[in-house]
């Protein structure tokens, strides 16, 4: 499979941190691509890069080709984002979300209705389009998050730790959407600090700590590897980022 | 992303903001849009109606005006500034803190300095809806020229693209929120009340003129009045100067501080 994502010796300082230290990976076209951490190793400062919110302090990465550093307007036009935090716009309904964030790609306002029409369908939000976005639950805000992140067909979706904060049935709904996408071909990079939600969602992973990338494989690679196939991931997870508690 | 071309940077997807912004403000129009209308409508009401009664003609560029007349091409100006500042001054400030919207877009198409000249323009466009409309009233009131005072709304746009390059300057530099009630008292205030809005600058000591002259509302409050009177003079040339310099210094000047706060 061709390669859709490249990073390569990607770097992001804040002063004397070191945020992001130099990581390289490939996501090839159709993958599911986990990044794991614990809070604090560097797996949003990645994604922001990767989304062109942020400027790299060194290294590249490619999204289709094209450079981060050099055309982020072509890589952002390819990009389907899907942020940690709820960005939707209040003041607006359901469907008026959907319609304005389709603007900022040059989408034709008949065309957007459209995408957005089946967008509210396939993410069951129909019964709430004239809601406040203040009365969603936390899981339809997530599922409107992820409707809008698509409204632009993008070749890759980007998921900042997509289930946080939600409950179970949310979280499970979150999967089965992911795993929907998955099948249809689109390239996911997923960031996650549920490690199971990594060992359910993801072909390949990283393990990414301190802004280094710690591990690297898939979910039964890695059992196999540390623990001789007998646990899961997350005791992989916890074997080498270690238990001490994080900080942001 | 790491090009600092501020105006490199600036494409026709300012709009979208633009657009973004002014669908918000007709969702939320009668809470957002008509009161700050009305407010001079109340000052009109109050000091030209009211206290005007007690306040003898007002000698104004060799001719004596009543003090309703002097006051109000002074609103119209309040008007399109409070607007215009407001809009970007809270608004910015709350899109980018609180409701995150600048994070959503600077994923989209948009660069950072497409958000922000769209934040500029929405609000000139405020300005301009501001002037408008109190320009309206002013002209039902029998107190406006034609169609010398037509010049007032293209001054409303450059006057409102100023102020809102101001506000979008004050909301990059505050850490907080309160913050910004400094630029309303050391700024917004005193233009308020000492450009010539309420009196004559004629009678004042030379240095109160000085300080009035650094204002930028005093300049705009200048042409608007000629405006309105029908007394445009070559001089003004040098107020609308004044304004358009100042706007292109601001509005760079805010773009870049703004930048900077978003893209660490």
């Amino acid at each position: 499979m061709p390669t859709v994502i490249k990073v390569t010796g990607l770097r992001k300082n804040y002063g004397e941190l070191r945020a992001v230290d130099g990581i390289d990976f490939e996501i090839s076209r159709g993958e599911c691509f986990g990044l794991l951490g614990p809070n604090g190793a560097g797996k949003t400062t990645t994604v922001k890069m990767l989304t062109c919110a942020l400027p790299l302090s060194g290294g590249d990465i490619t999204v289709g080709g094209m450079s981060v550093n050099k055309d982020p307007r072509g890589v952002k036009y390819i990009l389907g984002v899907c942020p940690q935090e709820v960005n939707l716009d209040p003041d607006f309904s359901v469907l008026k979300n959907l319609i304005v964030y389709s603007r900022y790609f040059d989408i034709p306002y008949a065309e957007a209705k459209n995408r957005a029409e089946e967008l509210i369908n396939r993410f069951h939000l129909h019964d709430k389009l004239e809601r406040p976005i203040e009365d969603l639950s936390g899981g339809l805000k997530k599922r409107l998050l992820m409707a809008r992140a698509l409204i632009n067909r993008p070749k890759v979706l980007v998921l900042d730790e997509p289930t946080t904060g939600l409950d179970p049935q949310s979280r499970r709904q979150i999967w089965e959407e992911v795993r929907g996408m998955k099948s249809n071909g689109l390239t996911t990079l997923l960031t996650t600090h549920y490690i199971e939600e990594a060992e359910l969602l993801c072909d390949r992973l990283v393990i990414i700590d301190a802004g280094k990338i710690v591990e690297q494989g898939t979910p039964k690679e890695l059992i196999q590897k540390h623990l001789d196939g007998k646990g899961n991931l997350e005791d992989v997870f916890l074997k080498l980022t270690g238990k001490h508690l994080r900080d942001e | 992303m790491n090009n600092t071309c501020i105006i490199k940077n600036i494409s026709y997807r300012a709009w979208y903001m633009w657009r973004r912004n002014i669908d918000v403000s007709l969702v939320t129009w009668k809470t957002n849009v008509l009161p700050p209308l009305l407010e001079p409508v109340l000052y009109i009401l109050a000091f030209g109606v009211g206290l005007g009664a007690y306040v003898q003609k007002i000698s104004f560029d060799g001719r004596a005006y009543d003090y309703l007349t002097f006051l109000a091409p002074g609103m119209i100006a309040v008007g399109i500034m409070f607007h215009s500042v407001f809009d970007t001054m809270y608004g910015a400030f709350i899109r980018l803190r609180y409701q995150k919207t600048f994070d959503a877009v600077i994923t989209t198409p948009l660069s950072a300095e497409d958000i922000l000249a769209g934040e500029i323009l929405s609000g000139a466009t405020r300005g301009l809806f501001a002037g408008a409309a109190i320009l309206l009233i002013v002209t039902l009131f029998g107190l406006a020229a034609y169609p010398s005072s037509l010049l007032v709304l293209p001054l409303a746009v450059l006057a409102g693209l100023m102020f809102a390059s101001f506000g979008l300057l004050f909301a990059a530099l505050a850490p907080y929120i309160d913050n910004l009630n400094l630029p309303i008292f050391l700024f917004i205030n005193p233009m308020f009340l000492f450009s010539g809005t309420f009196f004559p600058l004629d009678g004042m000591p030379a240095w109160v003129k000085l300080a009035a002259n650094l204002l930028p509302l005093t300049h705009l409050v200048n042409i608007v009045r000629a405006a309105t009177f029908d007394r445009l003079h070559a001089g003004l040339l040098w107020d609308l100067l004044y304004i358009v310099v100042l706007t292109g210094a601001v509005a760079y000047l805010s773009m870049t501080k703004m930048k900077a706060r978003l893209i660490k």
